[in-house]
């Protein structure tokens, strides 16, 4: 019997065992105290939060590069003349429905079933794969019209942030098609369910990184 | 999930962190909502952004302000419906690491801009040097 379960059977368990806004907190409850520590899913969320965190900082480089070489054209041509704002706003429908969809999956797997889980995963799989799709439609549109990487510093930061973005969900696409694999083979075992709750973060933090790109990259580079 | 405290396969008493859906001890239909009105208000802030760009009803230098005003909002709304990150004690390492990502991606924008902005102010003009 561990400190754990001693502890959980010497005090009833009430509703909020954190006690939340009365201070304090029971000894049972697991990270403070004398709960013992906190349960890996726990950990393992805190730790995969740290490392997206650290891409964020990643990203805030890229951002400010880009903003500091707004208007770095050198002749070329700018952003204004080359963006496409109904492709960027078809883009961020696909990502924002599938981050949604996404949330609905972890839910379907928090209630241990597998249709629904794997068509969730689907769903926000081909959602992910029409923004990546849209992203190059985009790029090479761009690129015929004479803005390469190497016309001018403000394409370099262009590519070069939402490249990143892109590359992101492309990684994000594969870690997908890993994961509806092994939910499909291995079903809900406790490992899994962890992989899970990091792939919904990285998905939901790649549509947070778009939040910020499509603003400062396209609306606010288009507005000036 | 009937009783009061969800004990999970590995005999851990639950705990909540971001992204876990179910340790909030949430129904099917708890969870779904939530995810939908992430959805709905995420949807309506990114309409609004769109919006603004071409509007006349805001003062035209201030549309950038209200653009990042937008799009911080937004960032909010995804960080508590779909990222799960709470003020609740248990939340507080993920809120501490939040903050500390926070304070680093100002300092690291907020300030090359600042430091970029003064430099290009202070360098003689193109025309005037060729």
């Amino acid at each position: 019997m561990s400190a754990t379960e001693v502890l959980r059977s010497a005090h009833p368990p009430d509703i909020d065992p954190y006690r939340v806004g009365h201070g304090g907190g029971h000894d049972y409850a697991t990270g403070h105290g004398e709960g013992g520590p906190a349960s890996k899913r726990v950990i393992v969320g805190y730790g995969f939060w740290l490392f997206l965190l650290s891409d964020i900082v990643l990203f805030s480089c890229l951002f400010a590069a880009h903003a500091v070489l707004q208007t770095a054209t050198a002749g070329g041509p700018t952003g204004p003349q080359l963006f496409d704002p109904r492709s960027v706003a078809l883009e961020t429908a696909c990502l924002l429905t599938s981050s949604f969809t996404c949330g609905l999956s972890a839910v379907a797997a928090g209630a241990r079933n597998q249709l629904w889980t794997q068509v969730f995963l689907l769903v926000t799989g081909v959602l992910g794969l029409s923004f990546l799709l849209l992203e190059a439609h985009d790029f090479a549109a761009m690129m015929a019209r004479g803005a390469s990487p190497q016309v001018s510093a403000f394409w370099s930061s262009f590519f070069a942030v939402v490249g990143c973005h892109g590359s992101h969900v492309t990684v994000g696409l594969l870690w997908l098609g890993t994961m509806m694999a092994q939910v499909f083979f291995k079903g809900f075992r406790p490992s899994i369910m962890r992989r899970l709750v990091c792939f919904n973060l990285f998905w939901h933090m790649l549509d947070i990184i778009w939040v910020a790109l499509f603003t400062i990259v396209y609306l606010i580079g288009e507005g000036r | 999930m009937t009783d009061e405290h969800h004990v999970d396969d590995e005999g851990n008493l639950d705990d909540v962190g971001p992204g876990f859906m179910e340790a909030a001890d949430h129904s099917v239909g708890e969870g779904v909502q939530g995810y939908l009105m992430g959805l709905v208000l995420a949807a309506l802030l990114t309409v609004a952004s769109f919006y603004v760009l071409h509007t006349n009803l805001i003062w035209g230098p201030g549309i950038v302000v209200m653009l990042v005003v937008l799009a911080i909002a937004q960032i909010g709304v995804h960080l508590v419906f779909f990222l799960h990150l709470t003020t609740a004690p248990d939340n507080t390492n993920n809120i501490f690491a939040l903050a500390f990502g926070i304070l680093i991606v100002i300092l690291i924008i907020g300030g090359s801009i600042w430091i970029m902005h003064h430099l290009n102010e202070r360098m003689m003009p193109m025309s005037g040097m060729m």
